[in-house]
């Protein structure tokens, strides 16, 4: 079974939302893009694009496969129905967050460098090889300046990437890997240079570019691979809400975006709708899902005079409310204050090529020096002494260990991206390798956040037919748990269906009035009106003319294999707690079935901070998996952390890793994969190392040739790239069910085709 | 040495080509959508050369 999204319904956007969020491309041309998760094939692309040419107003409509999205360009005030028209088609479309352009940039910037500079490693080095193979004299002079030129602007454009990271490391005073890279490649460059001016016969110019353009590999690779999990999550549908239809003193409405609602309007929020702000209610009544605020599982009814937080859904009935409060002050930006006051293990971790290479730039520039000082105290010879401790900085040139690092977290995400998890950034797999404790939140993680029909066996099967018939008119979580039950053909044809918010759904049928909902609503004959007693065991019942023909119980679901998750998380050494906004006879349901070491019921979004302080201060490492709004600053205060793909926006976006599918396993999954990377990731710098104490006597000795180091550097770098590839073949394959289709895009073709 | 005074232009000049050829694909959004790009192959467009936008 796919993901289930029921439980955090997906509203259409509407016109004025799609209008908002529409980029004006100048002489009245507007440009939208939409996030089409279910985009799949050929025949989509053709079937979409021709549909929405089709439409008025619209100029041009493409498909982006590889993204799943669609750009729209239309003209005019009314903006065209394409929501509407895709989702005739089939295809539930959304908005997304736009782009940042920024790192687009980064990106066509690092792929250049790898162009410019693959073409000068590869011209440079055929140069190189006529002169290793005896050319001489005034031929070889003529190949190293060749050289040298070719070498400029790749250096100039390639190199520049480096130079820049170095310089920016070296003025805040920290250490990173680029600094030995940008001395070794300038000093190379101007050793040969010198060189070639003086008829010399050792030029590296092959050596310095054909390292930068490995390095290059490595470094667009890893921004890939980002790049893609950044996409896929940000092609999810958009959960808080843009805006909201804003009535005015006369009586007519606006649609406003939530920056510029303030205290005191009023807005009216339809069936479906999230709350935008904070608020009180003037008019309605309804049931408010806060699963995915306060991780209470059980719907809140709620009646005029109440206040409700930004962030819930309205399930049931419209309603209006008076703002009290404006976006920036509301519960949404307070977790956002809460989330960036608590950021500390993720700022203060020091990755480990970072913390490899503030012990390995001094050495190696210590060991170049010493060679220096040695040659010339030795032989008195200056130029000499220049050339072999430049030789031992070229040959110290962390190329191996440059690669180390991102070579194997690319192979490792590129594993996970399989499996429906994505992976922000390498360092991110680092922290989680290293965790001890996990804290879950109930609702919506180790739960879908989502009621389940517990007792449907001992229902008459012909009221139960006849709620689940009901049902399917209500999007209340308990309608949509009955209304699964639905298929049983001998209940009457209802007539007249109308839903009465706060209480149930009301049906006629053959002259009988049918009421499915709450008991004291719903059974008005019987005497065991149970008012108040809303959720739990005998809260909700079907009744035939006032008398109660059944009842129903409800529990919110387990999500699939939470608790082989656990159980593989204990086996991997790892204390497993949960932290819950829900009452503690829920939590310790839960508990006890998923066997959880220890929980804490009734926090708030501060509480979890709190406690997930405390473990951090009593030395552990904390990972946290979380889904809702109230979890949000507890994800930023963890070592590291995990969100479901149903999350709210922003837990989404401060979350490490987000995992797509319904199944829990992508927790241990994880864990296992960035242990295993975390090995491959000493192994091979052991294998750099290794190769630093063969290589390094041999260049202080000055039996260094170009020919030698080219060869030298090579051989490291694949050694090092062929034990990360032993990552993608050495694990089990996906372990909990196989994925049908195209393996990297079944994770969002899951999501996609359930809600 | 004679022939590669020009020998050595020549080459340099074939892959220089090369090069600005794969930056001008890049430029003009080749690489966007590689996944589209495959199955786009197989789409048959009725209404001749229809001018559609890459998007930017």
């Amino acid at each position: 079974m796919a993901l289930d999204l029921d439980n955090v319904t997906s509203v259409l956007p509407s016109s004025q939302e799609i209008k908002l969020a529409s980029r004006s491309l100048g002489g009245g041309l507007r440009q939208t893009d939409l996030s089409v998760p279910m985009v799949h094939c050929g025949a989509c692309i053709q079937s979409i694009e021709t549909a929405i040419g089709k439409l008025d107003h619209v100029d041009a409509a493409r498909v982006n496969l590889s993204t799943k999205r669609v750009s729209i360009r239309w003209r005019g005030e009314e903006v065209p129905p394409f929501v509407a028209t895709l989702g005739r088609l089939g295809y539930q479309a959304h908005l997304f967050d736009p782009e940042v352009e920024e790192k687009d940039k980064t990106l066509s910037e690092l792929i250049r460098a790898v162009a410019v500079a693959g073409f000068a490693a590869g011209n440079i080095m055929l140069l190189s090889v006529s002169v290793w193979s005896g050319a001489e004299g005034a031929t070889r002079d003529l190949f190293h300046w060749v050289s040298a030129l070719i070498a400029i602007p790749a250096l100039a454009f390639a190199g520049g990437i480096y130079f820049r990271s170095a310089w920016n490391a070296l003025r805040h005073g920290r250490m990173n890997m680029d600094v030995p890279i940008a001395v070794g490649v300038s000093l190379a460059y101007a050793m040969s240079l010198y060189e070639t001016i003086n008829h010399g016969d050792h030029a590296y110019f092959d050596a310095s570019v054909s390292l930068l353009f490995f390095l290059l590999i490595g470094r667009t690779l890893d921004h890939v691979m980002r790049e893609r999990a950044r996409t896929a999550v940000n092609g999810l549908s958009r959960l808080a809400a843009r805006g909201a239809m804003m009535l005015r003193g006369d009586g007519a409405c606006d649609y406003l975006p939530v920056g510029e609602i303030e205290p005191g309007m009023h807005m009216l929020i339809a069936a479906g709708e999230r709350i935008p702000v904070d608020g009180t209610i003037i008019h309605g009544t309804s049931d408010l899902d806060c699963s995915l605020v306060s991780g209470e599982s059980t719907p809140k009814n709620v009646a005029p005079g109440e206040a409700v937080q930004a962030g819930v859904l309205n399930l049931t009935g419209p309603l209006t409310i008076e703002a009290t409060a404006a976006a920036k002050d509301s519960f949404l930006a307070e977790m956002v204050r809460l989330m960036e006051a608590a950021e500390g293990g993720r700022a203060r971790y020091r990755r480990i090529a970072d913390r490899v290479s503030a012990l390995y730039a001094p050495v190696v520039h210590l060991t170049a020096l010493v060679t220096f000082i040695g040659w010339i105290l030795a032989s008195g010879d200056w130029h000499r002494a220049i050339t072999i401790a430049i030789a031992v900085l070229i040959i110290t040139c962390p190329c191996a260990l440059g690669l180390a690092v991102p070579i194997v977290q690319v192979v490792a995400a590129r594993r996970l991206f399989e499996n429906g998890v994505m992976v922000k950034d390498g360092s991110a797999m680092e922290r989680l390798a290293t965790i001890d404790t996990a804290v879950f939140d109930k609702t919506g993680t180790l739960t879908l956040g989502q009621p389940r029909l517990v007792n449907a066996s001992s229902i008459n099967p012909t009221m139960l037919a006849m709620a689940a018939e009901m049902a399917a008119h209500s999007r209340h979580p308990f309608s949509k748990a009955i209304a699964g039950f639905a298929g049983y053909a001998g209940q009457p044809i209802l007539d007249a269906v109308s839903e009465h918010p706060g209480f149930g759904i009301e049906a006629t049928a053959e002259g009988d009035t049918w009421r499915l909902g709450r008991r004291g609503w719903a059974g008005w004959k019987a005497r065991t009106g149970g008012e108040g007693k809303f959720g739990g065991v005998g809260g909700t019942v079907l009744s035939k003319n006032g008398t109660i023909v059944a009842t129903f119980a409800f529990e919110d679901a387990l999500r699939a294999d939470a608790r082989t998750a656990i159980a593989q998380l204990r086996d991997a050494k790892v204390r497993v707690e949960m932290l819950s906004g829900d009452t503690a006879i829920a939590c310790g349901k839960v508990a006890a079935t998923l066997d959880v070491d220890r929980f804490v019921p009734c926090l708030l979004p501060s509480g979890k901070v709190e406690e997930i302080e405390a473990l951090a201060r009593a030395g552990h490492k904390v990972l946290m998996v979380g889904d809702g709004l109230n979890d949000t600053p507890a994800l930023g205060a963890a070592h590291v952390s995990f969100a479901p793909a149903t999350a709210a926006d922003i837990g989404r976006n401060a979350a490490d890793f987000v995992f797509l599918r319904e199944s829990l396993s992508a927790v241990p999954l994880a864990l296992d994969v960035s242990r295993q990377a975390g090995r491959l990731i000493r192994q091979n710098i052991a294998i750099a190392v290794v190769y630093n104490t063969i290589a390094v006597p041999i260049a202080i000795l000055g039996h260094v040739t170009p020919l030698i180091a080219a060869i030298a550097m090579s051989a490291s770098s694949l050694l090092v790239i062929g034990n990360a590839l032993r990552l993608q073949g050495s694990m089990p394959s996906v372990p909990a069910r196989p994925v049908p289709g195209d393996r990297r895009s079944a994770g969002i073709k899951k999501l996609a085709h359930t809600s | 040495m004679t022939t590669l005074v020009y020998l050595i232009p020549v080459a340099l000049f074939l892959g220089a080509l090369g090069l600005f050829g794969f930056l001008w694909a890049l430029r003009s959004g080749q690489y966007e959508d590689l996944d589209g790009a495959a199955e786009r192959i197989l789409i048959d467009r009725d209404d001749g050369a229809q001018n559609v936008p890459r998007s930017k």
